[in-house]
């Protein structure tokens, strides 16, 4: 049932939801302030570069300047004054957070009585999200290792020397991209789905949806191999008599491989063609070297296939898309 | 003394002189009195003031560098900074957020330790006590749950400002490096601690995170290659993370050693070499002044 709007504030209002309410303020608020300094920036660049007699002896930042004043200030107070502005504020924040609202504390542990649902606290609620999509070595194992490897990476494969501490669009258009699609067109909606929309036995409801916990969801996802209508027929022809058996195991572990290198080629060549379409761009791609690129393609293929599994997923509800006797994805 | 006075005369008697000693000792001490309440006025005179602080705390600017350089606290930061790398508007003051919310989770953490035991008949009733009879021990739980949430927050923040102001590339690339464990870190302090209540939300929440370590490849009971390798629900890393089979006691006292001691002091590590090489990679990173294409050497 919609409309269900009390359902809504149920949700927004749980005490340990609070944060993730919050977020959804927070990052578009600081997204555009990062925007902002940006295209700031960025109108000063383009400036700059039109008028080299003024890119000699101009201060370069957009804030106000004037050549009779100290280049620097002494932190005692000029920096002290506003740490200690920003300690206060936050103590007032918390001290008030805390007085108006409890911490929630819900019956004694009981392992023969299970929640649901059942949720990991708000800034783990992406990685339980991908449960939904991947197997649990992928979604609790791989996923998150290869997120905190591949942030790590981050300065090792950006050769871009453009954009070191001022904020700018123009000039590190991939990277910030790259970091927007991930942290917040991936890993923000993932735990915002994982707050909002997941519902008792974690199934999909949508806001205003009433939570129904006796409901039931019948499983109507399939393996790619099977839309294709693969059974091992014609493979076992060719197999030996003792295989025979598993020809159909086979043969959708074999199909699998189809789909698994087309997306590869496909992404490779999708992040190649936009690594290729400014000069800037294509100078700093072949300065990389061989290391630098194939990290990249890696991590940029694996995190692409997130949203693309995710999208056969919920739009063709398609299940695996390879799958083997001992891993599936 | 007493001879003074002559022969005949009124000679002053023993008590005229304790009169007139007694005023003049008076009058040392009132004039003394006001000399040093007087020097009360200004304290940074006092012995006791430069036990302390050593130096003179004025407008000096020796005396304003000193008094950054000669603190053990304030060290962290330079004497100096660059004028518009105190503005807001570029670093957010994210990091520094962070780090006093680490502060203020400590000291909440620690009064909260007083009141609690991590064993399962216990835990529980513990909450409930601070909840009901410990002066303040709600407000005390409330402000370190809500501060954990601020500092996870804060992280992703404090993660988010110094990618867009390409505030890790060279040479801070390491410094990022420390960060994102720092930020690892984080999540693994508050989700260790969101077991300690022994509560249905923490219980279940662990059971679903520590059920995907079953799943590891090669370590886990039911992850690839693992049963194949001889991982079985007693030996494998979900085991080791619980000290069971089960989310039971042994479970709620490595989260509580996690939580309290262990996560902290690594952190702590990691934050000393996260401030140290803030310091040594030429301090924050900007607003540094813009460059331009042509000035590149690609």
């Amino acid at each position: 049932m919609f409309g269900d709007w009390h359902q809504l504030w149920v949700i927004i209002s749980t005490p340990d939801n609070i944060p993730i309410v919050a977020m959804l303020l927070f990052v578009p608020f600081f997204t555009w302030l990062a925007f902002h300094n940006a295209l700031a920036n960025d109108r000063l660049i383009a400036q700059l570069e039109g008028d080299p007699q003024l890119a000699r002896t101009h201060h370069r930042t957009t804030y106000p300047y004037n050549s009779r004043w100290e280049r620097e200030l002494h932190t005692n107070p000029f920096l002290m004054r506003k740490e200690l502005l920003a300690a206060l504020i936050i103590t007032i924040i918390l001290m008030v957070w805390a007085l108006t609202l409890n911490a929630p504390l819900e019956e004694p542990a009981n392992a023969s009585v299970t929640m649901n649902p059942a949720k990991a606290p708000w800034y783990f609620l992406g990685l339980q999200e991908m449960l939904e999509y991947f197997d649990p070595w992928i979604a609790g194992v791989i996923v998150p290792t290869l997120i905190i490897v591949g942030l790590m990476a981050i300065p090792f494969i950006d050769a871009n020397p453009l954009g070191n501490g001022y904020y700018t669009y123009k000039q590190r258009r991939h990277a910030i991209w790259t970091f927007l699609i991930g942290f917040e067109a991936i890993w923000l909606v993932l735990v915002s789905i994982g707050t909002f929309i997941r519902g008792p036995g974690f199934m999909w409801y949508w806001p205003t949806q009433t939570w129904d916990p006796d409901r039931v969801e019948f499983n109507v996802n399939r393996n790619l191999d099977q839309i294709f209508g693969v059974n091992g027929h014609w493979l076992a022809h060719i197999l030996p008599a003792a295989w025979k058996p598993e020809a159909v195991i086979i043969a959708r572990g074999l199909f699998g491989i189809i789909p698994m290198v087309v997306y590869g080629i496909v992404a490779a060549l999708f992040i190649h063609w936009i690594c290729m379409r400014t000069d800037y761009s294509r100078k700093i791609y072949r300065k990389m070297s061989l290391v630098q690129t194939v990290t990249m393609y890696i991590f940029l293929i694996t995190m692409l296939f997130l949203p693309v599994t995710i999208f056969l997923r919920l739009v063709f509800r398609i299940k695996y898309v390879w799958e083997t006797p001992w891993f599936s994805i | 003394m007493a001879d003074e006075g002559g022969e005949s005369g009124s000679k002053p008697g023993f008590l005229d002189h304790i009169k007139k000693k007694t005023r003049e000792l008076g009058a040392a001490l009132t004039g003394k009195a006001r000399e040093q309440a007087e020097d009360l006025k200004k304290p940074e005179e006092t012995q006791l003031y430069r036990a302390i602080f050593r130096i003179k705390h004025d407008d000096e600017p020796r005396n304003r560098a000193l008094s950054t350089l000669n603190n053990l606290f304030f060290h962290i930061h330079p004497a100096k900074v660059n004028r518009d790398a105190t503005r807001y508007g570029y670093t957010w003051g994210m990091g520094g957020i962070t780090f006093y919310l680490f502060i203020v989770l400590v000291f909440t953490g620690v009064l909260l330790m007083f009141y609690y035991h991590p064993t399962k008949v216990q835990a529980f009733r513990d909450i409930l006590y601070l909840e009901n009879d410990v002066p303040f021990g709600q407000l005390l739980r409330n402000m370190h749950r809500w501060a954990a949430h601020l500092m996870v927050m804060a992280v992703w923040l404090h993660m988010f400002r110094v990618f867009m102001s390409g505030s890790y590339k060279r040479p801070r690339e390491f410094n990022w490096c420390i960060g994102v464990l720092l930020m690892v870190l984080t999540l693994l302090l508050s989700f260790t601690g969101y077991l300690l209540p022994d509560d249905q939300l923490g219980f279940w929440a662990v059971t679903v995170g520590t059920n995907m370590a079953r799943a590891t490849p090669l370590l886990g009971s039911q992850g690839p290659f693992g049963p194949q390798l001889g991982m079985n629900a007693y030996n494998d890393v979900r085991f080791g993370l619980l000290g069971g089979s089960i989310v039971d006691a042994n479970a709620l006292l490595r989260a509580y050693i996690w939580h309290c001691i262990a996560i902290p002091l690594i952190a702590s590590v990691f934050m000393g070499v996260h401030f140290w090489r803030v310091r040594k990679d030429g301090g924050i990173s900007g607003p540094s002044p813009v460059m331009l294409e042509s000035e590149t050497k690609v």
